[in-house]
């Protein structure tokens, strides 16, 4: 395979990798910080249970994020070295900005979230949780600008071949920013309701009704509920904002071929880009000029229009059915869920069942979509600034080829570890941490309790 | 000199990110070094030598993030050239971080059949991370040319960062314990201190030798006059950390904290060292800070930000410091 092609790849792996856990923990974060708040104004000991159980979740979620994290911050450069010669004074900057803000922040604070809570006073406790959760947000805000920098790239000029920033405001709120981020944060609270709503059902399957569980399936199934609607609408207009700037890829998306009104809008096809047309169409009648135009006869582009400089059509239309078909169950199961919890107080089996596999299905409609966005960005790497191939190293392809390989082996065995362990976690209930080896090393040495003033 | 930013923005980029590795090597030193002593370690022992980096590791690799992230961000050029010289290497140094990283979650929340297998990730993790550092060290310091005597080179120096990570590692134990496991980790210490030296030694020998122009900076007059101190210094700090970690722990606990600000002194004046050989260079002998660095705009934005946020940084991180001072208990998750 050509360096290139395994370069993609390798790029792809990690940064798909890395997404699943800052998805999770940028929510997570913020309904941990819900709990506590709960817990602080009634002392109700659920509300506690539910904080400590998703707190373990989120330290894990959070591990993983940083690990991966890491090795995103090295690929920029040995994947492709031509990014930051090009555009690195805008990349730079927004990337610094998320270091120096967000990265640091959240580090400390989860350490004083996670180990500090008898040797703080309780609202310095629930300040660093909230601190927690504002760097991973913030960090989402910095990593988003800059990636819709590169889908719409804006208040920069060219000097010598090099992109240099003439607007700051212009760049970090570029054209399609805030649908981006806003479209992102939504995903992200999307993912934690399900997650927390499937291990929360599952516990409830095994027979295990403790308060705690109750209350985070009360809180998670109405969190989807009410986000999922507002997310169609985001996502809506998100669709609007690509159509008006890249055209191509909403093309692309709904694979129309030519230019012109009344589109249908496809919900089944094989399309074929050699012979650019699509097979076995099933289409509702000027379907996509409805939704992209709000008219019968609105215009939509055409990928003939874009021949030879369009993202590949079948993975863009396929992702694109995926995130909106997830989209859809999440509005059934979220829609039906809050109607029984309600009206019954409890959940049902089939409920539950259907929650417990509902589990992950944020981080399915959350990849689905960044694939369709990232590949439908392509050729380009930074929208008509610098081409994906003229970006990549030198780094010969077997190079490439091993590391990847020691990647994929990695995160495959990882992603197999932390969903075992989740449910493992979700098995043994809210009791303490590391319950087995407990009873056997509580030495906490005199010292430690006399010197720590905190309370 | 200060009404061209394009003079001094590079400097102060350099500076800042030199700072970020010096932080990264000695914060994270001591919690890799903690990793690597894992096996030489009492069950029991192990959890208490993890609860004493758990509220630290992940800020404390942070300053990585930092460090890269300065090199891509303000040598963006640079930053291509090196990390695609180091590709393996790399490759081998996150593996390694991301093992460890995990393993220190998986260890307590993942089933306790599974904890030996953790805790062994967790010390392959971190020795394999500390190795790749030194390795990468070792060729950088000969220019990054891979030929055989500079891999052989560079394995010896691998070796030696790590033994100084364990090193720092153990004095970090004995400010953190007490009874038998600090007594022990000050025995750690003392041999990776010795199994540093050596590494020392032999890149202090390899810079001038393989370089002329550092050769002509260290040994010209009168500029050997005024270095002559940081060897001197240097040497001191070696011998003062040999003698004080062979009798230590001191009566009623004193000086406990003196063996870490001794290994951390060692690795301050290492530092110093290469900073002073290599600059102006970037990329040894190829690229200077000042053919490499960002546009001046570029740099000066991150630098307004850089001076406000890093005195905020320093001041919640040293808030954590306070809030987890005092010896680590053996439970680490204290709710």
């Amino acid at each position: 395979m050509e360096p290139i092609v395994l370069a993609r790849i390798q790029f792809a792996a990690n940064i798909s990798f890395h997404i699943l856990f800052p998805t999770i923990t940028i929510a997570l974060g913020w309904v941990l910080l819900y709990f506590k708040l709960r817990y602080a104004r009634s002392r109700d000991m659920a509300w506690m249970d539910a904080y400590r159980f998703w707190t373990k979740v989120f330290a894990l979620s959070f591990a993983m994020g940083v690990v991966s994290g890491i090795t995103m911050s090295f690929q920029f450069g040995t994947n492709w070295p031509g990014y930051m010669e090009k555009v690195g004074n805008v990349a730079g900057p927004l990337l610094a900005y998320e270091i120096l803000t967000a990265f640091f922040l959240e580090a400390v604070f989860l350490g004083i979230m996670l180990f500090g809570f008898r040797r703080v006073p309780g609202w310095v406790h629930t300040l660093a949780t909230c601190l927690v959760a504002g760097g991973t947000t913030l960090s989402a805000f910095w990593i988003i600008a800059l990636n819709s920098w590169m889908q719409t790239p804006a208040g920069y000029e060219i000097r010598d071949g090099i992109v240099h920033a003439t607007d700051w405001w212009a760049i970090v709120f570029n054209p399609s920013m805030p649908y981006r981020v806003t479209h992102m944060l939504l995903a992200s609270g999307l993912t934690v309701s399900f997650l927390v709503a499937g291990l929360s059902a599952y516990r409830w399957l095994r027979g295990d009704r403790a308060d705690g569980v109750r209350r985070a399936l009360g809180t998670a199934v109405p969190l989807a509920a009410i986000l999922i609607p507002i997310q169609i609408f985001v996502g809506d207009q998100h669709g609007l904002n690509t159509l008006e700037h890249q055209p191509a890829k909403i093309a692309a998306m709904e694979a129309n071929w030519e230019t012109g009104p009344n589109v249908p809008l496809i919900l089944f096809a094989w399309p074929d880009e050699k012979n650019r047309t699509n097979h076995f169409e099933i289409a509702i009648p000027d379907g996509a000029s409805l939704i992209l135009r709000h008219s019968a006869d609105g215009v939509v582009p055409g990928l003939n229009d874009f021949e030879g400089g369009h993202p590949p059509v079948a993975p863009l239309f396929w992702g694109f059915r995926v995130m909106v078909g997830m989209g859809v169950l999440m509005l059934i199961v979220s829609w039906w869920g809050t109607a029984r919890l309600w009206r019954r107080k409890d959940a049902s089996p089939w409920l539950a069942r259907a929650l417990v596999a509902m589990t992950f299905s944020g981080w399915i409609a959350t990849l689905a979509g960044w694939y369709v966005t990232e590949i439908g960005r392509q050729p380009w790497l930074v929208t008509g600034v610098l081409k994906t191939a003229d970006a990549a190293s030198a780094t010969p392809a077997p190079m490439i080829l091993t590391t990847l390989l020691m990647y994929l082996a990695t995160y495959a065995v990882l992603l197999v570890a932390y969903i075992t362990v989740l449910f493992y976690l979700a098995r043994i209930g809210a009791k303490p941490t590391g319950e087995p080896e407990e009873g056997a090393i509580q030495t906490t040495l005199g010292a430690a309790g006399a010197v720590t003033g905190g309370r | 000199m200060f009404d061209d930013p394009a003079l001094w923005l590079p400097f102060v980029f350099a500076s800042l990110m030199g700072l970020s590795i010096l932080i990264y090597v000695i914060l994270d030193g001591y919690d890799l070094g903690v990793g690597i002593l894992m096996p030489f370690a009492e069950e029991a022992e192990q959890d208490r030598m993890i609860s004493s980096i758990g509220p630290f590791w992940d800020a404390n690799e942070t300053w990585l993030v930092l460090a890269v992230g300065l090199l891509l961000v303000a040598f963006p050029i640079a930053h291509g050239v090196i990390l695609g010289a180091l590709y393996l290497p790399v490759a081998l140094l996150l593996i390694g971080l991301i093992m460890r990283g995990v393993a220190f979650e998986f260890r307590i929340k993942a089933h306790a059949k599974y904890k030996r297998l953790w805790n062994r990730l967790f010390f392959a993790g971190s020795l394999l991370a500390a190795l790749t550092q030194g390795f990468m060290l070792g060729l950088y310091v000969l220019g990054l040319e891979v030929t055989l005597p500079n891999i052989a080179f560079a394995l010896l120096t691998a070796i030696c960062v790590a033994a100084g990570y364990a090193m720092l590692g153990g004095a970090w134990i004995v400010f953190k314990t007490d009874g038998a496991l600090q007594r022990k980790a000050a025995a750690w210490a003392r041999f990776g201190l010795a199994a540093s030296a050596i590494g020392f030694a032999a890149i202090s020998a390899a810079s001038p030798l393989a370089s002329p122009r550092i050769f002509e900076k260290w040994f010209a007059w009168p500029e050997i006059l005024w270095l002559s101190p940081l060897p001197l210094l240097a040497g001191a700090a070696f011998l003062g950390l040999f003698v004080l970690l062979g009798r230590m722990p001191l009566k009623d606990d004193r000086w406990a904290w003196a063996p870490f600000i001794g290994g951390a002194s060692i690795f301050l004046f290492a530092f110093l060292g290469l900073a002073y050989s290599f600059y102006p260079y970037v990329v040894p002998e190829r690229l200077t800070i000042y053919e490499a660095a960002s546009a001046p705009e570029s740099l000066l934005i991150m630098l307004y930000g850089a001076v406000i946020v890093v005195p905020v940084i320093a001041s919640y991180s040293a808030l954590s410091y306070w809030i987890f001072r005092g010896k680590a208990a053996a439970d680490l998750y204290d709710h």
